[in-house]
């Protein structure tokens, strides 16, 4: 089939200029530098070289993170910023709902403003007129349409905005995140309308960061980061790739959120350790179990034991800080003592993203006697199946006495995030299983 | 460059609707509503008058009645000096078209400069009242030269109006910079003054080179002196100088245009 949509080595790149050059054009003239301030002071490449083609009558969807170039790519498509090199070339007509209701003018009403948008959209007046009682009754404003658009309130205003803009009955429909406008009713409408220019043969090129529409929706997929196409191809293929990068690029960001917050504790814990030789070591102890159940990120204690290293293990053995509900993880701490012991107990536990304590044991209260610690040690808490429901999660580890006197507590330090597909809500997930019996049936997807 | 002249041609119908939008938005929800185009000329005009016939009262006889003389050259100068003002603020202020619809921008620039010519239209029936009422009737055989000004003045002012858009855009200290430009410019214009005048004539190789001089001159000879439209040749002059500069504004609008989505 022939593209409709074809864009070969497209680069695009914003220039920035250092704000107070381009500012005054007295300066400009003053100091006789004008020329040389035009020149951009840096350049920020949005898109590099990316070329993709859409064909005839299918349905294109674009992913990527914020910031990858999406939406400049579907602006260099409409056609409204131009590619500094490379081709970017479209068949029929366009309409582009980028942002809806753009050029609605707040002290007129949704009538004038229907025809001028869509005469703006690229309609004739007439075709306005013929297509105005359609208009009218997609976005269900036909009461107030002879009232100021100013008026409206946001959900009105981007409802008139997507019936002008989908009835300018586009050859190529390019769509930018808009579907999240207006309630659950019209958003199902919308996807009818969407299906039914899918029918009729319509091409749509669609930015989303809704995965789940690109899945249903689309033919064909388009990964693009930093502006060039990672991945493109079946749908299903370039979102399980994405994710995966997703949950990468997460790993790398709790890995410092983590690493950040061990530093942060380890700063003020010299002053403690500082303290632990003046006679006030008790004192220190106890504003340590004051603060046992506040959630507050921090590190104390008497280091007569430490805790050098705290590690969360996938199933592989590998450390990590993403993790699939039910996945088994397990923690690995490793201890040193300054001195032989006999009064010692470790402890982990569990928080949510609300500070909520999920889960927290230690060794006392499971009853195991501990003989004695000496030199360095590892521990290993292992859990066989993470049963959490998606969130970011705050893991405790401690050592202390039996009485609770703190050799080495670490408290949410360590961040971890838990993936999960289902978006059941709450804290704690059983292991379940549904089963129905008599007049119900569920269709069996699996 | 041509064809996207051309393509305006078929925006035509848009320009049309937005200059209705603008009228009509200008004076929603005030009370006088599309009074005030008639009553903005007529205060405008009673002050002027005032000052320049009491307080400082102008003897020369050619210029009376005073009012209906500042009147004829004040009008088309409204026109002028409003298309600017707004225009030059218009792709700024329409930023959010630029960046998101598809559409010439040129459009915005010219939208006000046409909904500033209605405006002038509008004020043309007062005139034509003052000239009733003060029974002071001008040549008929000069006022077919009225089309013409007007059609020079709009080609003017538009290559004007596009010029100072499109350069807003990056240089935001154009508009209080026009401003000043404009007051200077109207008290170097005969309005409030006449061309004639022993002090003036003076300077009018000077005079010469301000373009506004040749229109505001043009329509009191049309519309306040008798006899012939002495100033038809610098009229026709003026008219290819117009067109000239319109596509020279066009031409560096155009050489802009790429810009305007990433800088608005």
């Amino acid at each position: 089939m022939t593209p409709v949509i074809e864009l070969v080595n497209v680069s695009k790149i914003y220039r920035r200029y250092s704000g107070k050059q381009f500012s005054t054009l007295k300066s400009a003239l003053l100091q006789r530098s004008i020329l040389r301030d035009l020149r951009p002071s840096e350049v920020l490449p949005a898109l590099n070289q990316l070329s993709f083609s859409v064909p005839k009558g299918s349905t294109y969807g674009v992913i990527g993170r914020n910031g990858s170039g999406k939406s400049t790519a579907l602006k260099l498509v409409a056609g409204i910023t131009k590619p500094t090199s490379g081709t970017v070339r479209v068949d029929g007509r366009i309409s582009a709902l980028i942002e809806l209701g753009a050029g609605f003018h707040p002290e007129i009403s949704g009538r004038e403003n229907v025809y001028i948008n869509g005469i703006m959209l690229g309609l004739t007046r007439r075709e306005v007129r013929q297509r105005f009682d359609d208009i009218v009754d997609f976005a269900e404003l036909r009461e107030f349409i002879d009232a100021p658009v100013k008026t409206y309130s946001s959900g009105m205003y981007m409802r008139l905005g997507f019936a002008v803009a989908i009835h300018v009955d586009p050859d190529v429909l390019l769509i930018d995140e808009v579907l999240a406008v207006g309630d659950e009713g019209f958003t199902h409408k919308c996807l009818d309308k969407f299906a039914e220019f899918k029918r009729r043969g319509k091409t749509i090129l669609l930015v989303t960061h809704s995965l789940g529409l690109v899945e249903r929706f689309c033919d064909e997929a388009l990964w693009i980061d930093a502006g060039q196409a990672r991945e493109h191809g079946d749908p299903r293929r370039v979102i399980d790739a994405y994710l995966t990068a997703v949950e990468k690029g997460e790993e790398t960001l709790l890995a410092t959120t983590t690493a950040k917050a061990v530093a942060a504790a380890e700063a003020p814990s010299t002053d403690a350790e500082t303290r632990t030789a003046e006679p006030a070591t008790a004192e220190s102890g106890e504003t340590g179990l004051q603060d046992m159940f506040k959630a507050i990120e921090g590190r104390w204690g008497s280091r007569e034991v430490e805790i050098t290293s705290v590690l969360l293990l996938d199933r592989s053995g590998q450390a990590s800080f993403v993790f699939h509900s039910g996945d088994p993880v397990t923690v690995r701490l490793k201890v040193s003592s300054a001195r032989p012991t006999d009064d010692f107990v470790f402890g982990v536990s569990l928080f949510n993203a609300d500070g909520v304590c999920c889960y927290g044991t230690n060794t006392y209260l499971e009853e195991m006697t501990l003989e004695r610690l000496e030199g360095d040690a590892e521990v290993t808490f292992a859990i066989d199946s993470l049963d959490l429901v998606e969130g970011t999660y705050k893991l405790d580890v401690a050592v202390h006495k039996r009485d609770g006197y703190p050799y080495d507590y670490h408290r949410l330090l360590y961040t971890f995030r838990v993936k999960s597909r289902t978006h059941d809500i709450g804290i704690y997930r059983p292991h379940h299983r549904w089963a129905f019996s008599g007049g119900i049936r569920f269709r069996d997807e699996t | 460059m041509f064809r996207n002249l051309l393509r305006l041609f078929r925006y035509r119908g848009l320009i049309l609707s937005l200059v209705a939008r603008e009228l009509k938005a200008r004076y929603r929800g005030s009370v006088l509503g599309f009074l005030w185009s008639f009553i903005n000329p007529l205060l405008l005009l009673s002050i002027y008058t005032f000052v320049f016939t009491v307080v400082l009262p102008n003897p020369n006889p050619i210029m009376q009645p005073y009012a209906l003389f500042m009147f004829c050259g004040i009008l088309p100068w409204n026109w002028f000096a409003s298309s600017l003002m707004e225009s030059s603020g218009a792709l700024v202020s329409g930023g959010n078209l630029i960046k998101k619809v598809l559409f010439p921008a040129e459009i915005l620039p010219l939208v006000n400069v046409f909904a500033n010519m209605v405006h002038f239209f509008l004020g043309l029936v007062i005139l034509v009242a003052f000239i009733i009422g003060y029974r002071h009737w001008p040549d008929p055989s000069g006022l077919l030269w009225f089309p013409v000004v007007v059609l020079v003045q709009l080609v003017f002012t538009c290559a004007l109006a596009l010029f100072f858009s499109a350069l807003t855009v990056h240089f935001r200290d154009i508009r209080d910079l026009l401003s000043n430009l404009l007051t200077f410019w109207f008290f170097a214009t005969p309005i409030i003054y006449v061309w004639n005048d022993p002090n003036v004539i003076k300077y009018h190789r000077l005079f010469n080179l301000n373009p506004f001089t040749h229109l505001a001159v043009t329509y009191q000879e049309i519309l306040f002196f008798p006899g012939d439209v002495g100033h038809a040749k610098w009229l026709v002059a003026l008219g290819g100088f117009s067109i000239a500069l319109f596509l020279a504004a066009y031409w560096f609008f155009d050489r802009l245009r790429d810009s305007f989505a990433e800088a608005v």
